[in-house]
């Protein structure tokens, strides 16, 4: 499983990552290696504005959904397109080229409340270690 | 003990491998009071019994296909072909379930992947499910899918009078709890116009049909631009009858969003009411908001073609609250009726019983309307159905037509006041290929033998 | 040897059961209105009968074998019922007919509603509903309006134990109500101190599978429903697993408010290879008037007479009605046919027979697959399809072998609450010898798991195709043949 220590986390296992002024959100590594072989990702439209904590998607496997949150609130900027034809992009790069949404947000402060790397890693062992 | 087949020696062997000695002792923790209550129910027959009995029941019914009839609103008289019931006869379609396990599941998978492609191609459209349960629900399964597909922010959907009654009223039983506001009154002559009027931004749907309740078709060239220009986006769903779409314009050729409707008449029968089989199709962009299970081509690991259900996320199996319908058992025999009923008759065929239809009620139309007292509401097209004014309630003329002539009993048209006050005196007459020339001058003949007089005295 | 579709065969000009000629004036066409063209398959009536022929026998069905789906109830559907359903004066009955020519139809579904309330314990039944789900649906609407018309409005809640059919929280939802889960217990029963702590002013009631998806009687039934009622809060009964119970409680006598019957669950009418079925509602006092319509009365009038004359009647403060027409008819005529053959000891027999057989296979197969609920079972049971010494081995593999040695697997990976769950529903119609057969299977498969897992992650090898590729299917949908 990869950890990515350039952003901050959700319990919910997204993750959030500043770029310019603007936050950009996707799934973690371990939550897509959960979900096993992704087929479908629903996206907000872009200008919608949501608030920390708002459901932001749904990500489907063969034989399950996961609703999605937003880490921060915001207005949505951009979402990933390539998602929708190439859901496998979160399969294969979690961080990178499975982004989701990009987000101008609303509050800033918002980023201090997030899990780093350390205490997600926690949040996912305990997790591991319940089933 | 009918249909269980254990012995005493065996049942003892049972009970005794499980470690209690009496079948009571499994029930245990019901609470006693509520065990083992005395019910109420006739003696048990034996299958001869039970059989003659039913013949019995039976024949005290008009059986409308050995009858002259002239009875539509949504359920028809049509001819099925004999091979429709010797397939879903078969054991091993009958006998099985939802075809959970694909591998032992391969015909009932590719039969409702031909099954949705059929519709697709009867109705224009661009995806399938594989079955509501008639096309009232078929309809209010329409307006949950623009529902969702507006993220439930539009709770405004217009409806024309001129949908089944029946399908109007399951619309409004299934939104009840969803705080939807339903549109589009029920005066049968408000024109399509006004309708496309009421559509604004926050509609999620515009419901017609064609041809309409009353039978009449229904112009929807350039109506689905129309609204989907007035209310951004507001969703067209248009309920068809399919034995027409033998012959007219599909609702996919005029740019409709979802095509649905009632599947009876595809080699069903009419089994006092049901089963049926609601059909329904969309855009595939709205795939994933429909509602009903979908089966998809692929692959096994050995390359070799097969067929899953797929994209099962939307269903409640899997998403729960969040389903797009609450929907499990469909209609899948009905189904695959549906499915070899259009294969046995195919392209020609089903061309054919269109045109048989299309011509039947028009020679019908034309005899009706030469009657005294008889009139043939005849300003739009129509298709199989048309409407008669009547010099009395339609009621008293059915039962004239029923039990007052001699050698035969007709079954007359609908009542059309049952659902429309001032259609009072107002019969809709449906003829089909089942109604021979013979049965139609029959029918004119009697209604032309009415005591007139008889039916305006009572006014 | 894959079988083409019927579009595959196709050849243009080929022509297929022969329509009548037409014996009327032909009238000029709506040129307006004309289709281009109709791109339906060309097929002669012999090539639609050696396909669909050849699909069939690429099923499995009850009447090839044995069938235990949980929470399905496959039983054997009688033949006889089939040849009721067909009789010409049932099958070839218009649903908008006079009342008095269809009193043969009415009487059969007055009767069964009539058995369906001795059998349930409520005062009235609805057979409009078209399935489980419909059932559901109606039942949930009923008591949502019970409490709108008693000016309860904020009741917006339905509790639904965390062991329940998906169907039940949709069918919340699309009534428009909230769903609140409920955890079990340790036993597999509903959590009573997690239920009281949910039961409030909000609820509008609990969906209440009985026995439960684990195949287990509450233990708590009438505390359960106590409970529910001491907020004012209502108790809908799913009928799904009603084979357990027909003749051995009835769930009107213990409170229940409300339930759906599963006609081709309980009352053998066939699932059709996923429909139609039929899930006529029952109801207490209090609700009657909720009911959808219209339902079959008996006019008073002719309650005497020696032939009594059966006429429609809608509910004053009925829900709606759910369906166009009256219900599935030719489905109600194959209940119909079944109550008649059984009475009343045979509906009872039916449910003991259907719980031994469970408990018989349990017996069976307990040492060799972990049971996370070691109690007496009903109708069916749940164990894990994953083995301590076969860690790689899955409940999906050991359904996927089934398959191999010519049986059906059981339903798996439900409920939710067991990991890698089996869950199997016998029925009461196999016999020992059906069961012992699929006990040794399962005790085979249990010992391959732990051998020769290869044979598992393999399997199927003997069925018309292996594992399908469901990631493709629905990443890249093919949801219609391409012309």
């Amino acid at each position: 499983m990869n950890m990515d220590t350039g952003v901050r986390y959700l319990e919910t296992h997204e993750w959030a990552r500043q770029e310019g002024g603007e936050i950009v959100i996707g799934i973690t590594d371990y939550a897509q290696s959960t979900l096993s072989d992704i087929v479908y990702v629903e996206l907000p439209e872009v200008g919608d504005a949501l608030a920390k904590g708002d459901q932001f998607g749904v990500v489907e496997s063969v034989k399950a959904a996961a609703d999605v949150y937003l880490p921060m609130g915001g207005k949505v900027v951009a979402v990933n397109i390539a998602l929708e034809d190439t859901p496998e992009l979160v399969n294969e790069d979690a961080f990178g080229k499975g982004w989701m949404v990009r987000l101008s947000p609303t509050n800033l402060g918002e980023w201090e409340a997030l899990l780093d790397a350390e205490a997600y890693q926690k949040v996912v062992e305990e997790e591991e270690a319940a089933h | 003990m009918v249909y269980i087949p254990h012995t005493d020696v065996e049942r003892r062997e049972m009970l005794a491998a499980i470690g209690v000695q009496h079948l009571e002792d499994l029930f245990q923790d019901v609470p006693e009071k509520f065990r083992y209550p005395h019910l109420d129910l006739p003696e048990p027959l034996s299958e001869m019994e039970i059989l003659q009995e039913l013949q019995f029941l039976a024949s005290l019914n008009l059986n409308a296909n050995t009858t002259p009839t002239f009875l539509g609103a949504g359920a028809y008289r049509h001819w099925t072909p004999s091979v429709v019931d010797y397939v879903i006869s078969r054991g091993e379609f009958y006998t099985a379930y939802t075809p959970y396990q694909a591998e032992v599941s391969q015909g009932t998978l590719q039969a409702i992947f031909e099954y949705e492609s059929m519709i697709c191609d009867l109705t224009g459209m661009e995806v399938a499910n594989a079955s509501h349960y008639d096309g009232a629900t078929a309809a209010a399964e329409a307006v949950i899918q623009a529902y969702n597909v507006f993220r439930k922010k539009r709770a405004k959907i217009v409806i024309a009078p001129t949908v089944h009654p029946h399908y109007r009223q399951v619309i409004h039983t299934y939104t009840q709890g969803m705080g939807m506001e339903v549109v589009g009154g029920d005066d049968p002559t408000t024109p399509l116009d006004q309708l496309i009027e009421m559509v604004d931004a926050q509609t999620a749907c515009l419901i017609v049909q064609t041809p309409d309740f009353l039978g009449r078709l229904v112009n929807l060239e350039g109506v689905a631009d129309q609204v989907h220009a007035r209310g951004k986006g507001t969703l067209l769903a248009v309920v068809v009858n399919p034995i027409s779409l033998g012959l007219l314009k599909p609702p996919g050729a005029y740019g409709a969003d979802i095509a649905l409707g009632e599947g009876q008449p595809l080699g069903l029968g009419l089994n006092f009411g049901g089963p049926y089989l609601g059909f329904y199709a969309t855009q595939m962009q709205y795939a994933r908001q429909m509602a009903g299970r979908l089966v998809g081509k692929t692959v096994d690991i050995e390359g070799k073609d097969g067929y899953v259900m797929t994209l099962t996320t939307r269903e409640q199996h899997i998403r729960r609250d969040k389903a797009t319908s609450n929907i499990c058992s469909n209609e899948g025999l009905m189904a695959l009726a549906a499915t070899v009923y259009m294969a046995a008759l195919g392209k020609h065929g089903l061309r054919q019983i269109a045109e048989l239809n299309y011509h039947k009620a028009h020679y019908a139309a034309s005899v009706i309307d030469e009657l005294d007292g008889f009139t043939v509401i005849k300003n739009r097209p129509f298709f199989n159905e048309f409407v008669v004014r009547c010099p009395a309630p339609v009621g008293e003329i059915n039962a004239f037509l029923r039990t007052d002539i001699e050698e035969v009993e007709i079954i007359g048209g609908y009542d059309l006041a049952l659902d429309y006050p001032r259609l009072e005196n107002h019969m809709l007459v449906a003829v089909t290929e089942m109604n021979s020339r013979h049965e139609i001058d029959l029918f004119a003949e009697a209604l032309g033998a009415f005591p007139v007089e008889n039916g305006r005295s009572d006014r | 040897m894959s079988e083409p579709l019927i579009y595959e065969l196709s050849s243009p000009g080929r022509a297929g059961v022969k329509p009548p000629q037409c014996d009327v004036p032909a009238s000029a066409l709506p040129a307006a209105f004309l289709r281009a063209e109709l791109p339906l398959p060309e097929v002669s009536e012999i090539d639609v009968v050696r396909h669909y022929l050849r699909l069939s026998q690429l099923n499995y069905a009850i009447d090839k074998g044995m069938y235990p789906l949980g929470s399905c109830t496959m039983k054997f559907n009688p033949k006889v019922n089939e040849v009721a359903a067909r009789l010409a004066g049932f099958a070839g009955v218009h649903p908008l007919q006079d009342e008095e020519s269809v009193q043969g139809a009415l009487y059969v579904m007055y009767s069964v509603q009539e058995y369906l309330k001795e059998i349930g314990g409520f005062a009235a039944v609805s057979l409009q509903p078209a399935a489980g789900a419909h059932g559901e649906l109606t039942g949930v609407l009923i008591m949502r309006k019970y409490h709108l018309d008693h000016g309860d409005a904020a009741r917006d809640t339905i509790l639904v134990p965390d062991s329940a059919h998906g169907t039940n929280p949709a069918s919340t939802s699309m009534s428009g109500l909230r769903v609140v889960e409920i955890p079990s217990d340790a036993r597999g029963n509903i959590d009573l101190d997690a239920l009281r702590a949910q039961v409030c002013a909000r609820v509008v009631g609990l969906m209440f599978t009985n026995p439960n998806t684990l195949g287990l009687f509450e233990e708590h039934t009438e505390e359960v429903i106590n409970i529910v009622h001491g907020c004012g809060g209502l108790v809908y009964g799913d009928g799904a697993n009603m084979n357990a119970l027909a003749g051995i409680m009835r769930p009107g006598d213990a409170g229940i408010d409300v339930m759906h019957f599963n006609l081709h669950k309980t009352f053998s009418t066939p699932h059709g290879g996923g429909g139609p079925g039929s899930g006529p509602v029952g109801v207490a006092a209090h609700l009657v008037d909720y009911l959808p319509g219209p339902i079959v009365m008996l006019d008073p009038a002719s309650a005497e007479d020696e032939d009594p004359y059966f006429t429609f009647f809608d509910p004053p403060r009925s829900i709606g009605r759910v369906k166009a027409f009256w219900g599935q008819f030719g489905v109600i005529v194959r209940a119909y046919t079944y109550i008649r053959m059984l009475g009343s000891e045979g509906v009872r027999q039916a449910a003991e027979h259907a719980v031994l057989n469970a408990n018989y296979l349990l017996s069976r197969v307990k040492g060799a697959y972990p049971l996370p609920y070691d109690r007496i079972c009903k109708h069916e049971f749940v164990v894990e399809g994953h083995l301590k010494d076969a860690p790689d081995v899955h409940a999906l593999d050991i359904a996927k072998r089934l398959i191999d040695y010519g049986v059906h697997p059981p339903t798996n990976y439900f409920p939710l609450i067991v990991p890698e769950a089996l869950m199997i529903e016998p029925t009461e119609t196999e016999s020992k010898q059906s069961l012992d057969n699929y006990a040794d299977i399962l005790l085979t498969i249990a010992d391959e798991a732990r051998h020769t897992p290869e044979l598992l992650h393999a399997a199927p090898r003997n069925a018309p195709v292996r594992r399908l590729d469901e990631v493709r299917a629905a990443r890249n949908p093919v949801l219609r043949y391409e012309h």
